[in-house]
């Protein structure tokens, strides 16, 4: 696997998995949605909101049929409970419709250049992009816009994504290797290239995002369907208590013949408008109405991280995740190995060695060369000088048969390299390589780090250290996973010497060295056979495998189109650390659902102590003790009800599009917390919210 | 010693006793249904049957061997109640009537022992043994084995099978209950239960009239009355009866033979799960909801809320003056907060919160500890519910011992919670909403009320015991009750059996540090809350114009 092309340094997050923010202005804009979705049809999905509306319907006629204050009252609020719900689908839907917009035009109506023959670059036929077909092989040059998904098969372009990643900075992209995947719509910069197109027609990625982040043939997930089966047997639940309640009302105000009519209660038992509102306040609403908005919105929150999710499915996943792969290499460490130290054989003193290694650096362009110059400076304060400055250096480059690199200046030759070949370097010249060297060579390598050996002609100097440098607060980022159940495996090409040491010092749980695809895949298949469920990144085209086993497989946008068809994320910013964050947005989705949930339930028994008195106080004066909230009047108690329910769902509307704050911890605290606001919060919060409704409104005419 | 203090050494000492038994029993259980071995009675039966004992059922075969016994056993209910005076030791009682015996067979089958008519003056000593008291075996080891079936679907990974239903009913019956029911048997005629099988006696009362009194198999009925959680009774009166609970200590172990084994089957399932603490939880759970069902009823009926109880100075009505208010109150909750439905005083007279209590209790869908076996898949039920919420709270799909809670499973557990609340509310606006079913009622207001809900409540749980005052052997309150009594027990079944299918089949997810840990008190509290608010939230309305009206006015 490839070094990501943008080596971050893992992104302070301050708000963990937060969300965006919501704009009230959002909201007035997804009134005329929302009201479209008033439709039985676009309802009938959500059975809880399908039974608030068929409740609404059913008072409006009552309220047509025998006006009162009180019952088209009550009609106005179960109306606005439907809409309430439509608009939180809708602004969930509105966010990804902007994002939309702009993938839009990156679908202008491109022209392709179709060659007749792969092999030969100068004849082809134009055509439009919508006619191409998978395998068609077209030609691109500097200006235009690429046609379609493919790899490119031939040349060497920069290319700019701006239209899909939002990022500006242009990207290379190259037949052969991990960066010969391109994307339809992105431009050509520089150069020509040609394409082997991958995609089907009207399937291609744009195509795919844009169906995405619109929340377009949105498939519900697993969980979401556990839970709708759930919301569907209480909304039954308290269908069949409310209905079955009649008989038994009827019963009691026959038995007490000397009570008058009340708008609650009269010989026909509970009035329809009142045995409506109490239906609605019992089944579930909050999270009934909220449900898809939290749905659409986690997909959101991906988007907005640049990341694409495929399906739900792999969102919801991500919180299940118990095994996390990680590649050492641009992941766990910056892509390079770093100086780290000069250790000098005996006779020599460090600052003659940090000289020498400098020395020979110079001219080494590689990044292992540039941070030995950069390790002379900062530890023994050697000036960096330039190439230049040494007019009559002769420089000696690396080369894969001398496997050292150096120079001769001033009658002085200096040599670095691996260690066999330097030692024989200086055998050969008839020297002797010191024991001692030999050790501090052993030494390091044991350690885990990579010994350089630095000699002049005939003499050797010491050992550069030069080790993989792991990302800052990395460690900090696997004890977080550690303490969320997660556990995580460093993947390396390294021998296992190697990768313990870094293993050790990252901190990750464990780690597969000589690793390759095979490995991996039997790595996944053995997880996930113990009921783990695995999540991995990967780029390259032998990386596919292994992304279509894994649970969640990030592919990383700069990969070849084969990794991106592989898995079921894809990652614009191509930063393989962003699979904890992918962690950490799918576990919020799971515990926004079960927080909503959990509070929607808890309000019902504050609404009891609303209703149940309202209705029956009147037959059984005995039970206005259960008018703890001591209400004004029995409208005005039912009607409080009815307009805390539907306010409640505006107010969730951010939680749920924001989704609850998420802070990587066991289970138990994390569930401590969420019980004590969700739980606690849920039956407090409804006592003091009706309450306060009820003071505001019992002045309204029909309220007593 | 006053009265409440009386009571509380009789609760304290019931607690001792059952954690005694606790560790010995549930580990006998749990090594009854994972034994390989088959003893040579055992073999026997399973030659008569005609079943391989070694070979495995799948949910679906779990289930129809388990529907079809149940067929087979209502249908030789009813025939022996209807063929009863053409055979012997009938005690020349004529044939039960249909609607009666139909009802009885269903009541016996489903391990309710709901009785709409009284022992002595309608069942022989042939009807009572061979088909009550069969039922009374067969019945309990029955929820035995759905229990047990579930715990294995836990337990197994990867399996298409959840057991043999006809090992689990044999061995439940041979290994666990008919020991137990012996030994008990004996001590409760030493403790002065009679056990014959003469006709009834004519004794000169002292007024000088006479007196038919009915002796019988009365202490060999009575154990397994309660060890397996039936409660039918001999007599009419149930466990009032000196002859079926003579003393406060025969009292005391009625009690405890009720709850012994539903309490112990936790330790069985840690055990079978390979976790006890899991089982412990479990345990906690039914013990915080029982212990507060029983200390209520204490409080309600000691504190007499009514105006009668005041005037008399303690609400002894419908109570025996030899157990008194506390330890009728202790048995009145027992009774209910299991499937059992003896009694040994009339809840009808409870103060009107009392009464309410013993119907809390029952609507909990008895699980605390619930009926034996039945109140062990009902909690586990429960469980799973619970852990649905909890586990999405901490961001992970929900798993319960390593299982996981998908679409299917919770699709199984609503269904299994939605039977029984439905039954008891349609059942009882059924009643209520007709002015002829009313007629049934003995009291008006919210008491007739409560009187039927009562009644639908304990025949939908499967409990049996009656409010009395409702008078319930009429063709309509025989068939509605029957077919609660039946839905109430066999359509959970059929959804537990196929839950602990979709368990078995599944591979399980090995625990983290991200997996909801379901042993710690903070569970236990989850699955009490949600329990208690489900409940509430159901029946609250029902309760509020029955007991609570009455209790309030």
């Amino acid at each position: 696997m490839s070094t990501s092309a943008l080596e971050e340094p893992a992104p302070e997050r301050d708000g963990r998995a937060g969300g965006g923010l919501l704009d009230p202005q959002q909201l007035i804009r997804s009134l005329p949605d929302a009201l479209k979705k008033l439709h039985p049809f676009a309802l009938w999905r959500n059975p809880v909101m399908f039974v608030v509306e068929v409740g609404a319907a059913f008072t409006t006629v009552l309220a047509v049929l025998d006006p009162s204050v009180f019952a088209w009252a009550i009609t106005a609020w179960l109306w606005l409970t439907v809409l309430f719900a439509n608009l939180a689908e809708a602004t969930a839907e509105g966010r990804g419709k902007a994002q939309a917009a702009t993938l839009r035009k990156a679908k202008t109506d491109a022209v392709a250049r179709r060659l007749a023959d792969p092999a030969d670059p100068t004849r082809w036929d134009v055509i439009r992009a919508a006619e191409l077909r998978q395998g068609d092989h077209v030609i691109v040059e500097a200006g235009e816009t690429i046609p379609g998904d493919g790899d490119v098969v031939e040349g060497i372009a920069s290319v700019d994504e701006s239209a899909i990643t939002g990022e500006s900075a242009p990207v290379i992209r190259e037949s052969g290797g991990d960066r010969s995947g391109v994307t339809g719509g992105t431009k050509v910069l520089s150069d020509r290239i040609i394409v082997a197109i991958t995609q089907k027609p009207g399937e291609s990625f744009v195509d795919r995002m844009i169906a995405l982040v619109e929340g377009a043939n949105r498939q519900k997930t697993p969980n979401e369907i556990a839970l709708n089966i759930l919301l569907a047997a209480l909304t039954v639940i308290f269908l069949v208590a409310t209905v079955t309640m009649q008989p038994l009302a009827i019963y009691s105000k026959l038995v007490n013949p000397g009570v008058a009519d009340s708008p609650a209660l009269n010989a026909d038992g509970v009035t329809g408008v009142v045995l409506v509102s109490l239906l609605v306040c019992l089944i579930p609403t909050t999270i009934g109405a909220l449900l898809s908005a939290i749905g659409i919105a986690g997909m959101d929150r991906l988007v907005q991280r640049n990341v694409l999710a495929m399906s739900g499915r792999a969102v919801e996943a991500a919180g299940d995740v118990s095994t996390l792969l990680l590649d050492k290499t641009g992941t766990i460490t910056l892509g390079n190995r770093q100086a780290a130290a000069f250790v000098p054989v005996r006779g020599v003193t460090p600052s003659e060695l940090a000289e020498a290694a400098q020395l020979s650096s110079l001219a080494d362009d590689t990044p292992e060369g540039r941070s030995i110059v950069v390790f002379a400076k900062q530890r023994f304060g050697l000036r960096e000088r330039q190439p230049g400055e040494l007019a009559h250096a002769e420089w000696v480059p690396f080369s894969a048969q001398t496997r050292m690199s150096g120079v001769n200046v001033d009658g002085r030759e200096v040599r670095k390299g691996a260690a066999t070949a330097v030692m024989k370097w200086v055998r050969d010249a008839g020297g002797h390589a010191a024991e001692e060297a030999g050790h501090l060579v052993d030494g390091i390598s044991a350690s885990g780090g990579t010994p350089l050996v630095v000699a002049e002609r005939g003499r050797v100097l010491g050992v550069i250290h030069l080790k993989d440098v792991v990302k800052a607060g990395m460690r900090e980022r696997f004890d977080e996973m550690r303490r969320m159940g997660i556990r995580t495996v460093m993947i390396t090409g390294d021998n296992p010497l190697t990768a313990k040491a870094i293993a050790d010092e990252a901190g990750v749980d464990d780690f597969l060295a000589e690793a390759t695809p095979e490995d991996k895949l039997t790595l996944i298949k053995r997880e996930q056979e113990g009921g783990r469920l695995v999540a991995m990144t990967g780029d390259g085209t032998n990386d596919a495998p292994a992304l279509a086993q894994s649970d969640v497989g990030v592919a990383m946008n700069t990969g070849t189109s084969a990794a991106k068809e592989a898995g079921n994320m894809v990652d614009l910013d191509s930063n393989p650390t962003k699979l904890i964050e992918i962690v950490e947005i799918g576990k919020q989705l799971l515990i926004t659902r079960g927080a909503l949930t959990t509070f929607s339930i808890a309000n019902d028994i504050a609404k009891y102590f609303a209703i149940i008195p309202a209705v029956f106080a009147a037959v059984y004066p005995g039970l206005d003790a259960l008018n703890i909230m001591r209400l004004s009047s029995p409208q005005s108690a039912v009607l409080a009800a009815v307009i805390f329910n539907a306010l409640v769902i505006v107010a969730l509307i951010p939680l749920a599009l924001r989704g609850v704050r998420y802070r990587p911890s066991s289970a138990s605290k994390l569930l401590s917390r969420n019980l004590y606001v969700y739980g606690l919060g849920g039956v407090v919060a409804p006592f003091v919210g009706i309450k306060v409704i009820d003071l505001l409104i019992q002045l309204l005419p029909g309220m007593s | 010693m006053g009265t409440t203090t009386a009571g509380m050494f009789f609760i304290a000492s019931l607690i001792i006793a059952l954690a005694l038994a606790y560790r010995p029993l549930g580990d006998y259980m749990g090594r009854v249904y994972s034994s390989t071995t088959h003893s040579r009675p055992e073999r026997l039966i399973y030659r008569l049957l005609g079943v391989h004992p070694e070979a495995e059922q799948s949910w679906g075969g779990y289930a129809r061997a388990l529907l079809a016994f149940s067929a087979v056993s209502v249908l030789a209910v009813y025939g022996l109640q209807r063929l009863q005076d053409r055979l012997p030791l009938s005690l020349g009682l004529p044939p039960v009537t249909d609607h009666i015996a139909w009802n009885t067979a269903i009541s016996f089958v489903t391990n309710t022992n709901w009785q709409s008519y009284s022992g002595e003056s309608t069942m022989g000593h042939l009807t009572q043994m061979a088909a009550l008291a069969v039922q009374n075996f067969v019945s309990a080891a029955v929820g035995m084995s759905v229990a047990i079936a579930l715990v294995r679907g836990f337990a197994r990974a990867r399996s298409g099978t959840v057991g043999n239903f006809w090992v689990d009913l044999v061995r439940g019956v041979l290994r666990v209950l008919l020991p137990i029911a012996f030994v008990g048997a004996l001590v409760l005629v030493a403790g002065g239960l009679v056990q014959n099988l003469s006709a009834p006696h004519e004794v000169t009362t002292l007024t000088g009239g006479t007196q038919a009194v009915t002796g019988g198999p009365v202490a060999s009925q009575e154990v397994i009355k309660e060890l397996g959680t039936n409660g039918g009774g001999f007599y009419n009166v149930n466990s009032a009866h000196p002859f079926e609970n003579a003393v406060p200590w025969t009292n005391w172990l009625q009690i405890f033979l009720i709850l012994v084994i539903p309490f112990s089957l936790t330790r069985t399932f840690g055990r079978l799960v390979g976790q006890l603490r899991q089982g412990y939880a479990i345990l906690a759970v039914m013990g915080v909801l029982a212990l507060a069902g029983v200390l209520l009823t204490n409080v309600f009926e000691l504190s007499g809320g009514a105006t009668v109880p005041q005037a008399v100075g303690a609400a002894m009505e419908g109570k025996e003056v030899r157990f008194g208010v506390s330890n009728s109150a202790t048995f009145g909750a027992a009774t209910t907060l299991t499937s059992t439905g003896a009694v040994n005083s009339f809840h009808d007279s409870y103060t009107p919160f009392g009464g309410m209590m013993t119907m809390f209790n029952m609507m909990l869908g008895e699980v605390a500890p619930g009926g034996v076996g039945s109140g062990l898949y009902g909690m586990l039920v429960l469980a799973v519910i619970t852990v649905f919420v909890a586990g999405l709270m901490v961001g992970r799909t929900p798993e319960y011992l390593g299982k996981k809670i998908r679409a299917r499973e919770i699709k199984l557990a609503s269904l299994y919670f939605l039977v029984t609340p439905v039954l008891v509310l349609v059942g009882t606006a059924c009643a209520m909403g007709s002015a002829e079913q009313r007629a049934s009622m003995l009291n008006t207001g919210p008491h007739g009320l409560s009187e039927i809900l009562y009644a639908f409540t304990s025949a939908s749980n499967n409990n049996g015991s009656a409010f009395a005052g409702l008078t319930v052997n009429t063709p309509w309150y025989d068939v509605a009750l029957g077919l609660c009594m039946a839905f109430g027990r066999f359509v959970p079944i059929i959804l537990v059996l196929a839950l602990a299918g979709s368990l078995a089949a599944q591979s399980p997810v090995p625990e983290s540090a991200g997996t909801l840990p379901t042993y710690r008190p903070q569970f236990v509290g989850m699955v009490v809350g949600v329990t208690l608010i489900l409940v509430a939230l159901t029946f609250l309305p029902a309760l509020a114009l029955g007991p609570i009206a009455e209790g309030l006015s």
